[in-house]
């Protein structure tokens, strides 16, 4: 398990890294995904590009009614913060999900979301508040919605020779609800199943809601069915029921090694249950 | 020789046996000064990595190394047939496995490999790294074979051979018949049937195996430096495989980070990186990475098996009929045979009861899979957890208490000394009162008053109970009489040096369980010494007796009786020379605290340093007729019985998720009776780790395989192993029924944990789902399978 020879590179601004992406090149941010893949050489690039320590990527803000999360805040900021936790409690739930405390230490944001492990949690809270990316290229910068972004298995709207700089996510609104349920084989492990909700309320009656499923698809998975089923309903057993059933539809869960695809619908049924049921009971 | 009125080790004063005296090697290891294999850095040493092959079952065409050989900083690329050339192959049969065959294995793969991850060829050269580069350029042409992967298909007749020489894919086939089975049968009131499944899982040491091997052709001299449970084995299997004289080979084994069994093999690997150095003149370093160990090293306990139980309406068991097969890999692991995890299964089952009619089948069958043998509590977990779902089965079936049924059925603690319908012989066990115990620290009646009120709000507990019976401290009936050069004796030399410490050396060896702990605290209070004058030294063929090392749970119960034999012919010679010195008599003077008293009033009367710097530099003050001597060495083997049998009984208290399938384990309790405890904290988390290894086996770790043989899971990440958060407090108990062939009285306790929990926990998961009508006969127990035995997936 070493990896195969490389040549690295640290840049000291992200314009310096887009210029050193031109070629066989791959950046490193937190390396709690990326050093696996070179170690056991599933990946050889030629060079990596260590963007750890350029400040224009880190920090979380708020601007009017957005959260900006850089690309190389960890998840441990993430956890510990109180911006985060005000303003976007479905990431703050979420996070001490994410593994073990000594990878949260090191593994970044833009990590996460460029990785696009379809059983990560953030990837899924970024498209179930209906967030954004804030790419950097040679070509200048963009922003691509997370319904654009994530494509299909570890397929990203990326393009060759780009960044993550930060993502965005609108501020928690006092009509908002949000549940994250997840079940793992042990405690840190990615899911086998699970929900990032966020339900938009008036009163009892449900005004929108997003549910996205981890380990649901090559993708993390938007059930609009479920939504649909929802939406203008009290959350009650009906519509949980209602929301469940539609999940066939939304979700397209492949057998993997812990568990089948009948499994994991059965779970993405019962995640939904327990989540629906705690905003309702919020 | 001084005539002694202490008696036994147990009369000492100042005994530290029964304490929980610290580790003599804690502080180095948690300071991080420890000396694992890989720490050591010989000059002009280079590094080892093995192509393996990515294949089941195929064939060799051709190697082109061309590539790899001027690669940088290589130096030199060896196929399975270069290696071959130096080493003679082996044969892992024991001639008391009757009629058991394995053909001649190679260190590497010669024109054929058999299952993904053998080495097939080695690259050496000055880094690790490198060498893995050259690996990428060695150049293999495979054609592929058919493979036998799947153990139960392994038999059919159109199944692909693995040794065509041998027609089918059986290396060995065994069966007991005792009383009579078919009568029972017909007799009985109720009969259960279940088939079990256990998963194929591995050993996954923290450390993996290691070696570095370095060959001085001046003095045609092997020195190997490893991380092994038995050093003196291995000095054997060199020797005799590399046609050297004994001593020749010299294997010293500094820390071992965990062993678990996993390290008490003769792998390929390791016996072709010694040919490495005899070919390079220069030590080799090689430690498998993780992903490597996963088909490199053992696996263990893959067993499918059909079994019955016949009960009378009073819950008295009447006989267990079973069938079970297990799937070995394509050749019998050397020396120790894969043939005894089987041989287990069929001798220990039942074990704990009174039955009087018993049959069983065992087959052990090749496959195109890595080497199965002996892992931690070797066949006792498969055995423990069909005969104790069984009796659960059968209680339920009667509508009995499952505490009953076992009450009515274990062996009489007045019964002893006795033997299995088996034809095990057990020296004194302990159920009834084990289980007594138990049921003191368990409170069972407001477990069920919490069951039930659990239920109505839809909450699954259960409660599962396993009682068992240990293999420990194995006479030579265990290898020996098979033809290995497995030493079922140890020995443990004393030595006093001129300042009166006590310099202790033994044939076992520390693997992190504590035998070091345990020979001080013996030797210490045998000699009449504190902790902090003991030395030990373990682990090096060249300086120790010779021994068989640390397997079966034989540590305490074997070298720890050497350890007080050889304290008493010690302490014997201090007191004579001490006799002479104070011209007083020997029997009259004692050892207390490193000083020699006088026996009746403690009095001091000189210090073991004054007796010390007397013998070894001031003999002109002895008589001129009288030569000291202040080493002694002493051994012991079992010889009244072939195992010292242990027995304990474990309960798991569980709460099933049953809409997710996920177990969660609430808490845990476990009654050993390891005979006598020589450290409670030692024994304690013995048992502890024990549970936790068992745990695994019962609900995470799972060798998970495509249909070509293919490993899916061999990374941390996706083979999963029990992490701390899911773990359950584990309270322990003891009963002590000492070991009637020892002075000592110890018996062993190094596996029991293992081999009980998983029947605790398949009990206590079947308790849980019993009013939903779903049961569970599979290990692991994963929410796939709960949701599936509960009908919510398909
Ligand atoms: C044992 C273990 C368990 C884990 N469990 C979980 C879990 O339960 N849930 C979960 O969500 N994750 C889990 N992870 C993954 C962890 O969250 C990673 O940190 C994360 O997926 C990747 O972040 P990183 O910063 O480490 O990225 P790296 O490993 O450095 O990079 C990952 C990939 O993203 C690319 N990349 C990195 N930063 C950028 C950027 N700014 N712009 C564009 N591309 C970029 C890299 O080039 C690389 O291809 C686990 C990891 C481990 C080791």
């Amino acid at each position: 398990m070493k990896p195969a020879p490389f040549n690295y590179a640290k840049p000291s601004s992200v314009d310096e890294a887009i210029s050193l992406l031109d070629g066989d090149a791959t950046l490193l941010a937190g390396g709690q995904s990326l050093v696996a893949t070179l170690n056991m050489r599933l990946s050889a690039p030629d060079l990596l590009v260590d963007i750890n320590g350029l400040e224009e990527l880190s920090g979380i803000s708020v601007d009017g009614g957005t959260v900006r999360i850089g690309a190389l805040t960890r998840h441990r900021e993430l956890e510990r913060s109180e911006v985060i936790a005000a303003q976007a409690p479905l990431i703050a739930e979420a996070v001490p999900l994410i593994a073990h405390p000594a990878i949260r230490n090191r593994g970044t944001v833009g990590g996460s979301i460029a990785f696009a492990d379809p059983a990560a949690e953030l990837p899924a809270c970024l498209l179930a508040l209906d967030g954004a990316v804030e790419i950097a290229g040679s070509g200048g910068r963009r922003k691509v919605g997370a319904g654009e972004f994530f494509r299909g298995l570890y397929d990203t709207a990326l393009e060759d020779g780009e960044l993550i700089t930060a993502i965005e996510v609108p501020a928690a609104a006092g009509n908002q609800r949000f549940a994250v349920e997840e079940v793992a084989r042990r405690h840190g492990d990615y899911g086998m199943a699970g929900v990032m909700a966020s339900v938009t309320v008036n009163g009892e009656t449900v005004e929108a809601a997003r549910l996205v499923y981890i380990a649901a698809g090559g993708t993390p998975m938007l059930a609009e069915g479920a939504g649909a089923a929802l939406a203008g309903n009290a959350i009650d057993e009906a519509s949980i029921g209602a929301a469940q059933s539609a999940l066939e539809g939304d979700l397209d869960p492949f057998d993997d090694m812990n568990s089948t695809a009948a499994t994991k619908l059965h779970l993405a049924r019962v995640m939904t249950e327990r989540a629906l049921k705690r905003i309702a009971g919020a | 020789m001084a005539d002694s009125p202490v008696v036994t080790v147990h009369d000492r004063p100042n005994s530290y046996i029964g304490r929980s005296v610290p580790r003599p090697n804690v502080q180095r290891l948690l300071h991080g000064r420890g000396t694992f294999t890989d720490d050591i850095k010989l000059p002009r040493m280079v590094h080892a990595a093995y192509l393996r092959s990515p294949f089941a079952h195929a064939d060799i065409k051709s190697i082109n190394a061309d590539a790899a050989k001027a690669a940088p900083g290589v130096a030199g690329v060896f196929t399975g047939k270069e290696i071959a050339e130096l080493c003679e192959p082996w044969v892992g049969v024991l001639s008391h496995l009757e009629g058991m065959r394995s053909p001649p294995q190679y260190p590497m793969a010669i024109d054929r490999a058999r299952w993904q991850g053998e080495p097939v060829v080695a690259v050496v050269a000055e880094t690790r790294a490198q060498a893995e580069d050259a690996v990428e350029l060695v150049e293999v042409d495979w054609a592929e074979l058919p493979a036998a992967c799947d153990m139960t298909a392994a038999l059919d007749a159109d199944a692909p051979v693995i040794h065509e020489e041998y027609g089918n894919n059986l290396c060995w086939e065994r069966i007991v018949d005792e009383g009579d089975v078919d009568a029972a049968f017909d007799q009985a009131a109720v009969v259960v049937e279940d088939e079990f499944t256990f998963g194929r899982h591995t050993g996954v040491t923290l450390e993996p195996r290691a070696i570095i091997s370095s060959w001085d052709p001046s003095e045609e001299q092997l020195t190997v430096y490893m991380s092994t449970q038995g050093p003196h084995m291995l000095q054997a299997i060199f020797a005799k495989h590399f046609g050297l004289e004994e001593h020749r080979v010299r294997v010293i084994c500094k820390d071992v980070g965990g062993a678990f069994g996993i390290k008490v093999h003769t792998y390929g690997d390791e016996i072709a990186t010694a040919a490495l150095t005899m070919l390079l003149k220069r030590p080799v370093k090689f430690i498998p990475d993780r992903m490597e160990s996963f088909t490199a090293d053992i696996h263990a306990r893959h067993h499918t098996i059909k079994a019955r139980m016949a009960v009378a309406e009073d819950g008295k068991i009447l006989a267990i009929d079973f069938d079970d097969l297990t799937g070995i890999g394509p050749y019998s692991m050397y020396p120790r045979s894969s043939g005894i995890e089987i041989n287990q299964v069929l001798n220990l089952t039942g074990g704990p009861y009174t039955i009087e009619n018993y049959r069983a089948r065992g087959r052990v069958v090749f496959q195109n899979k890595p080497l199965m043998c002996q892992y931690r509590a070797v066949g006792h977990p498969i055995a423990t957890a069909m005969q104790e779902a069984l009796v659960d089965h059968a209680a339920q079936a009667l509508g009995m208490d499952v505490v009953e049924i076992r009450e009515k059925n274990l062996v009489p603690d007045d019964a002893y000394p006795t033997k299995s319908i088996t034809g095990m012989p057990f020296d004194k066990l302990s159920h009834h009162a084990a289980k007594d115990k138990l049921l003191g620290m368990v409170d069972y009646a407001g477990l069920r008053a919490d069951q039930e009120k659990a239920r109505e709000s839809g909450i699954y507990r259960g409660i599962g109970f396993a009682c068992m019976i240990e293999v420990t401290s194995p006479s030579p009936m265990f290898y020996g009489v098979g033809g290995a050069p497995i030493s079922a004796q140890d020995g443990v030399t004393l030595r006093l040096d001129a300042k009166g410490n006590l310099i202790v050396a033994s044939g076992v060896t520390e693997q992190g369980q504590g035998a070091e702990a345990v020979l001080s605290q013996v030797a210490a209070t045998a000699v009449g010494v504190t902790p902090d004058k003991i030395k030990i030294i373990t682990g090096d063929t060249e300086i120790t007796p010779y021994g068989g090392g640390t397997w079966a749970s034989r540590g305490t119960g074997i070298a720890g009786e050497a350890a007080a034999q050889a304290g008493h012919a010690l302490r014997d010679q201090v007191l004579e020379v001490a006799g002479i010195m104070l011209q007083s008599e020997p029997r009259k003077l004692d050892i207390r605290d490193n000083a020699v008293v006088d026996a009746d009033t403690g009095n001091e009367r000189i210090s073991l340093a004054e007796v010390g710097r007397v013998v070894y530099y001031r003999a002109d003050t002895l008589p001129k007729d009288y030569q000291s001597e202040l080493i002694a060495t002493r051994h012991h083997v079992p010889k009244k019985f072939p195992f010292a049998f242990t027995n304990g009984i474990h309960c798991s208290h569980v709460e099933v998720d049953v809409d997710t399938g996920v177990v969660k384990l609430l808490n845990y309790w476990v009654v050993e009776d390891c005979g006598t405890v020589i450290n409670p904290l030692l024994v304690e988390e013995q048992v502890r780790g024990g549970v936790i290894q068992g745990i695994g086996g019962a609900l995470y770790e799972e060798c998970l395989y495509s249909d070509e043989g293919q490993l899916l899971n061999g990374n941390l990440a996706d083979y999963l192993v029990p992490m701390a958060a899911e773990m359950p407090d584990i309270q322990v108990g003891h009963v002590t029924s000492p070991n009637s062939d020892s002075e000592l009285g110890a018996k062993g306790a190094g596996e029991g944990g293992t081999g009980g929990a998983p029947a605790a926990i398949l009990n206590a998961v079947n308790d849980a789902l019993l009013p939903l009508g779903a049961r569970l006969t599979v290990n692991p127990m994963t929410p796939e399978r709960v949701l599936r035995a509960l009908g919510k997936t398909e």
